[in-house]
């Protein structure tokens, strides 16, 4: 067993958070990895040489033909037994922005699934991020209420503060399963207002339904969001950092990372 | 045989496309449209059985939650019976014009293990329900749903495939008879060739082809068009100018040789700042960073595509200025981009629209979808930008596109060496932007939407983004001895360009081709996007096309710097092109240029005797100039890489206008650059000297507001301008460069890079529409610590504000004179030494943490900045204009609330820190104007005692926010 915890960020053309997600990661202590999805084709490495798979921001092709297809369709035929094998073993995945639309596009997400189904390249999409109602991109920062209970968000402050940067990032799921994945504590975020209550837009920014913002897997091991806790990384990227009495240098969203590493600390490094 | 997939939202599920689409009809005045959908078409050509095609729909193409599919063969397709009201349109790309979707839905379909396609490709299908003559649908085909520069209404039996035959035989090179050509043929053979070559340099060249005994190739004669255009080579800049100046009855003339050598660069060289790196001579200036890094720094216009084709233009505006980054020393890593556009209003009329214009409405729409579009893609944070509207640009939009760079410190210099193989790496070669170098070189015409429109394209941003990726890598390894990015002029300027030293010889049958049958001389000057070109040493050529291949960036090696000094172009076995390098870059003939400068006659208007200053301050918040743009900046990521400090909004809501933007390009260092612009179009319609001199004032004003170091700020000159060749248009660009001179001497901010664009006119009929013409300095400034820097909301309730610098009756140009209908004769002008004396004292204070909000005074005056300052806080004010430092017969409430004089500032200051502000300003010009206060009024209190100003802030911000609330 390794000792220090190993991440794989993966890369592909037009992935393009993958510097500041990977800092982040490094930031608490694990070896990043910055991978081009090629290189596993080649066998430069492996997935399994890893406890942490992070799909970054970005436009994975462009997000031509409809945000993360490409990629998630990549996933599905080329790496679906190695993933398989991955979450199998108990790893953690993380999934932001594009990340997130590629594992819910993947039928990664909201899961939950095994191995077999992976391997057969079976998995189907049973959710969707789609165009927002504002029908344009917009970066602008949300409240959201944490819920559920991830390895990812153990910690969290109740209301937390990230910043969204998408253009399809509304969350559609047909209200049983949704109602399915609230009960089975799924549901990591919802877009809330600052005050945590109920949004109206922008504080929903994109229309989601059950201003969803993020899920998980029923393990709470694999997660996927829209906002960008890498981008609330520190105090100074607070869009008003400046109005506030600055404690510490970390902001809202170093948790997220510094939870995931000591969970592979805690589980594959001991 | 070609298969058609059709894909719509499943009942329920809202389009926001569709319904973008139906405002925009709404719009154009038409209300009879009720409903619109818009359906996806994917025309896949190749053998595959239909349950392959049934794959790829449920699999790839459709999402199954929100969509549903329909497939058939193409010539199955049968036009749906005709329908009362119901009206359906399909609209796809021409042949050739880039569309990325195509080659990722490919590499999909490959995923799936199906190899059976030879091609896809993409339309919409537009259904609009309601009441429709022809005349009105055709004007929303031509409005809303296409542009016919680029797309055309398809039929979806034959959809229009590219189906390009390779070359046959052996290839001629094609010569010019040029030996034998009268001054009428020089004229006729630039004018069809479109080589917008002058006379003067048509004889240049027939006489240099004389002495060969030969006749050039078609190639030869392009190249040289190429290298000498306008766009490439500067002439106006780098020529002679008989300048002639009329002044007080008196006329004065000046011979001027190289109006860049003798004004711009010369600031720079007298200046002569240790941390300028590189200056002038490559594709961005170069500045110290730290102590392992430069920043380097360039900014781009792309004005003629952008009228024409505006997503397309600005999308490959910036992707050009991006690849200047790229391109800059052995490569950049681009850390943020900056924007800034110039349009007629958005609310003018149809009927005042010249033929053959876009509405200044879709012209901007498609401008900031265009910069979206690729920034965004690129994970380039998009911090800084300013919009203006002028009927000016009605026919001549301007885009500036900006971007920075970091880049180690020692890899500033390249050098081709002689054995160099020459590749080129990126996107494939196809027959965009065919003259596109020579097109920017002339005048718009109403011709120009047909004629040029080779010219337009589109980018794709995806392929720049993984030359980016393997480009750093191969710096990092050393894999190259110089690069560049191949812009205007292709291929011709780039290898023409690097090989000047030592000449070069290239063969165009191996540069990668988009599709067949293209001639060699498109090859040569096709403006494809996306491409770098490299020398690479022999024995590191195959290292360097594996690095690039891991990542499936397509290089290849079209050729090698020879030591010969020529120019030899092959395609095949036949030789196209042989130039002496020398004659290529020196040959052409300096021209010497008239230019008339004379002093604006206008008249100050009489200001009103009782102003209604409640009113005015709405009227000018609500400027178009003046008023927010969060509509636009919202559509950018400003945050991705994570270096944002300073975000382009601020406040407690976040919707406050920043002044410079603040980037950490090293997420591990607390040092960080500061970003701005100053731009002032209407100041140059009285006097382009001073406009000059605002322009940079503002700029650096700025970065000093924010905490930026007014001592390690480099600038950057951008010039639009009408046709040169018109002696009053030259005369007040000559007055402008020389405004440059003076104040970025006075300043003591050299600068280190630059670019013009001229010709921008707009020819219709016989009148001519010249733009007003328009400077953007750009600037950038060293933070030494971020955490120190400071933002333009008000912060706390108690504290002191301070106006910083004198205030002036400088009216003219101004927000307020324009409210009034008038444009004014006393534009503002500024005391170098007394500002930088301003910058200095202001910037030590905030450095020592003294100051908690900082704001200039710019458009609008300090009226403006005071409210915006309030709004953003959400907190009132109470101030009084008696207490505002004022030199000048006329003090009135209007005049100190509205001039725009420059070099100053609005500072809030806490109570306890007023001793040490004071102290640390001494000998500045300073009023303790009034106080932050806790109730949300914003309260003036006029030169008599009396209440000028008293509104709510919610008021003063709705009216900010209003006008471009889209």
């Amino acid at each position: 067993m390794s000792k220090q915890p190993k991440v794989i960020v993966l890369r592909t053309a037009g992935t393009n958070c993958d510097s500041e997600t990977a800092f982040a990661f490094a930031h608490f202590g694990a070896q990043v990895d910055s991978v081009h999805i090629d290189a596993l084709y080649r066998h430069e490495t492996h997935l399994r040489e890893y406890h942490i798979l992070a799909v970054p921001g970005g436009f994975t092709y462009g997000d031509d033909i409809e945000s993360g297809r490409i990629l998630a369709n990549e996933l599905r035929h080329h790496l679906g037994a190695d993933l398989g094998e991955f979450i199998a073993a108990g790893k953690l995945i993380i999934g932001i922005c594009n990340g997130f639309q590629v594992l819910v596009k993947a039928g990664i997400l909201p899961g939950p699934v095994d191995a077999a189904t992976l391997t057969a390249k079976k998995t189907s999409q049973t959710v969707s991020l789609t165009h927002n109602d504002s029908g344009k991109f917009e970066d602008r920062w949300t409240y959201l209420r944490v819920e559920g209970h991830s390895v990812w968000t153990k910690g969290l402050d109740e209301l937390v503060y990230y910043p969204v940067a998408h253009a399809e990032g509304k969350f559609v799921a047909d209200p049983d399963l949704l109602q399915r994945l609230s009960g089975s504590h799924q549901i990591a975020f919802r877009y809330c207002s600052f005050e945590g209550n109920d949004p109206a837009y922008p504080e929903n920014p994109n229309g989601s339904l059950g201003d969803v913002a993020g899920i998980t897997d029923p393990s709470g091991r694999i997660l996927g969001l829209m906002p960008h806790p890498e981008r609330h990384f520190f105090t100074t990227q607070h869009p008003f950092w400046t109005r506030l009495s600055v404690n510490g240098r970390l902001g809202q969203g170093a948790l997220i990372f510094e939870n995931g590493v000591n969970y592979a600390r805690e589980h594959f490094c001991q | 045989m070609t298969w058609r997939v059709e894909i719509k939202n499943k009942a329920g599920v809202f389009d926001s496309h569709a319904e973008g689409v139906r405002r925009s009809i709404q719009e154009l005045g038409i209300s009879t449209v009720t409903g619109v959908d818009v359906e996806r078409i994917f025309n896949i050509e190749g053998r595959l059985s239909s349950g392959a095609v049934e794959r790829v729909c449920r699999e790839l193409l459709t999402d199954p939650v929100t969509q549903e599919f329909h497939f058939l063969p193409s010539d199955e397709f049968k036009r749906p019976r005709a329908q009362r009201d119901v009206h359906s349109i399909e609209i796809a790309f021409n042949p050739g014009v880039m569309d990325p979707v195509e080659e990722s839905t490919l590499k999909g379909i490959g995923d799936m293990d199906i190899d059976d396609v030879e091609s896809v490709s993409t339309a919409r299908r537009y259904t609009l329900r309601g009441t429709l003559s022809a005349a009105k649908l055709s004007l929303i085909v031509d409005k809303v749903l296409s542009n016919k520069i680029i797309q055309h209404v398809a039929d979806p039996a034959h959809p229009k495939l590219l189906h390009a035959a390779a070359l046959s035989g052996e290839v001629q090179a094609i010569t010019i008879d040029l030996l034998s050509a009268k001054k009428a043929d020089l004229a006729r053979i630039s004018a069809e060739g479109q080589l917008f070559l002058s006379i003067p340099e048509m004889q240049t060249i027939q006489k240099h082809f004389k002495s060969l005994g030969r006749n050039p190739t078609d190639c030869e004669l392009e190249t040289l068009a190429q290298t000498w255009s306008e766009h490439c080579f500067h002439k106006t800049f780098r020529g002679n100018i008989e300048y002639r100046t009329m002044t007080d009855g008196r006329h004065k003339t000046k011979h001027i040789t190289n109006l860049l050598k003798s004004t711009i660069v010369k600031a720079t060289e007298r200046l002569a700042k240790p941390w300028c790196v590189s200056v002038f001579h490559d594709n961005a200036g170069v500045i110290k960073f730290d102590k392992d890094s430069h920043l380097c720094f360039k900014v781009e216009t792309h004005n003629h595509p952008s009228a024409l084709e505006p997503f397309g233009g600005a999308n490959t505006g910036i992707g050009g200025v991006i690849r200047d980054i790229l391109g800059t020393g052995l490569g950049a890593k681009p850390v943020c981009n900056t924007d800034i556009f110039c349009f007629a209003r958005p609310d003018t009329p149809f009927s005042e629209l010249p033929p053959g214009t876009l509405h200044p409405k879709r012209v901007m729409k498609g401008v900031v979808d265009g910069v979206r579009d690729y920034g965004n893609k690129m994970g380039i944070p998009t911090v800084n930008g300013a919009i203006l509207f002028d009927q000016g640009f009605v026919g001549n939009p301007l885009v500036y596109c900006g971007c920075v760079g970091i880049m180690p410190r020692d890899k500033v210099r390249k050098k081709v060496m002689e054995g160099d193989a020459i590749i080129v790496a990126g996107g494939k070669t196809g027959r965009d932007g065919i003259h596109g170098a020579t097109f920017s070189s002339g005048e718009l015409t109403t011709e120009s939407e047909t004629v040029s429109s080779g010219a337009v394209q589109i980018g794709d941003p995806i392929q720049e983004k993984k030359v980016l990726d393997v480009l750093l890598q191969a710096r990092d390894r050393d894999l190259y001895n110089a690069i560049t990015d191949c812009g205007a002029g292709g291929l011709s300027s780039a290898v023409g360009e690097m090989g000047e030293e030592t000449g070069a010889r290239v063969h165009l049958d191996k540069v990668p081709l988009k599709y067949q049958g293209l001639k060699y001389m498109e090859v040569w000057i096709s403006e494809s996007q996306e491409r770098m070109v490299f020398s690479v040493p022999p024995q590191k050529v195959e290292e360097f096309l594996a690095v690039f291949a891991a990542e499936n960036v397509e290089a290849s090696v079209i050729g090698e710097f020879t030591g010969t000094g020529r120019l030899e172009i092959y395609y095949g076995q036949t030789e196209v092109c042989n130039l002496d390098m020398r004659f290529l870059h020196d040959g052409n003939p300096r021209v010497t240029k008239k230019a008339v400068w004379k002093p604006y006659k206008g008249k100050s208007p009489k200001l009103p005797k009782k102003p209604d200053l409640d009113a005015a301050l709405r009227a000018v918040l609500g400027h178009f100039n003046v008023c927010s743009k969060e509509w636009v900046i919202r559509q950018y990521d400003h945050e991705v890489q994570g270096g944002s400090v300073i975000k382009p909004l601020c406040g407690v809501d976040a919707d406050g206008p920043s002044d410079a933007s603040v980037v950490r390009p090293k997420l591990d260092s607390k040092k960080g650059f500061a970003v701005s612009n100053g731009i002032n179009i209407r100041y140059g319609m009285i006097d382009p000297y001073w406009m000059a001199a605002s322009c940079i004032d503002e700029a650096i004003r700025q970065i000093v507001c924010v905490g930026g170091d007014p001592d390690r700020i480099a600038i950057l000159d951008n010039f639009c301008w009408g046709n040169p060749d018109k002696p009053d248009r030259l005369g007040a660009l000559v007055r402008a460069a020389e405004g440059c001179y003076k104040a970025a001497v006075g300043y003591q901010t050299p600068f280190i890079s630059g670019k013009d664009s001229l010709y921008n006119e707009y020819a219709e009929g016989k009148k001519s529409i010249a733009i007003p013409g328009t400077l953007l300095i750009s600037a950038i400034g060293i933070v030494e610590d971020i955490h120190m820097t400071v933002t333009m909301d008000l912060k706390e309730a108690g504290n002191l504000i301070y106006i910083v610098g004198r205030t002036f009756p400088e009216m003219g140009g101004s927000i307020y004179y324009d409210y009034l209908g008038s444009l004014g004769t006393d534009v503002p002008r500024a005391n170098f030494a007394q500002a930088l004396r301003t910058f200095r004292a202001l910037s030590g204070a905030i450095s020592k943490g003294l100051v908690c909000s900082a704001h200039d005074c710019s458009e609008g005056g300090l009226a403006v900045a005071l409210a915006e300052m309030a709004f953003a806080g959400g907190l009132g004010v109470s101030a009084h204009l008696q207490k505002v430092p004022f030199r000048g017969t006329d003090a009135r409430d209007d005049i100190l609330m509205f001039s725009e004089s420059n070099s100053r500032f609005l500072v809030e200051v806490p109570p306890a820190k007023q001793k040490q502000f004071e102290q640390q300003l001494k000998g500045v010009p300073l009023g303790l104007i009034g106080l932050v206060e806790e109730y949300p009024d914003f309260v003036i209190t006029g030169l008599d005692g009396e209440l000028s100003v008293h509104s709510s802030i919610y008021e003063l911000k709705e009216a900010w926010q209003a006008p471009l609330r889209w």
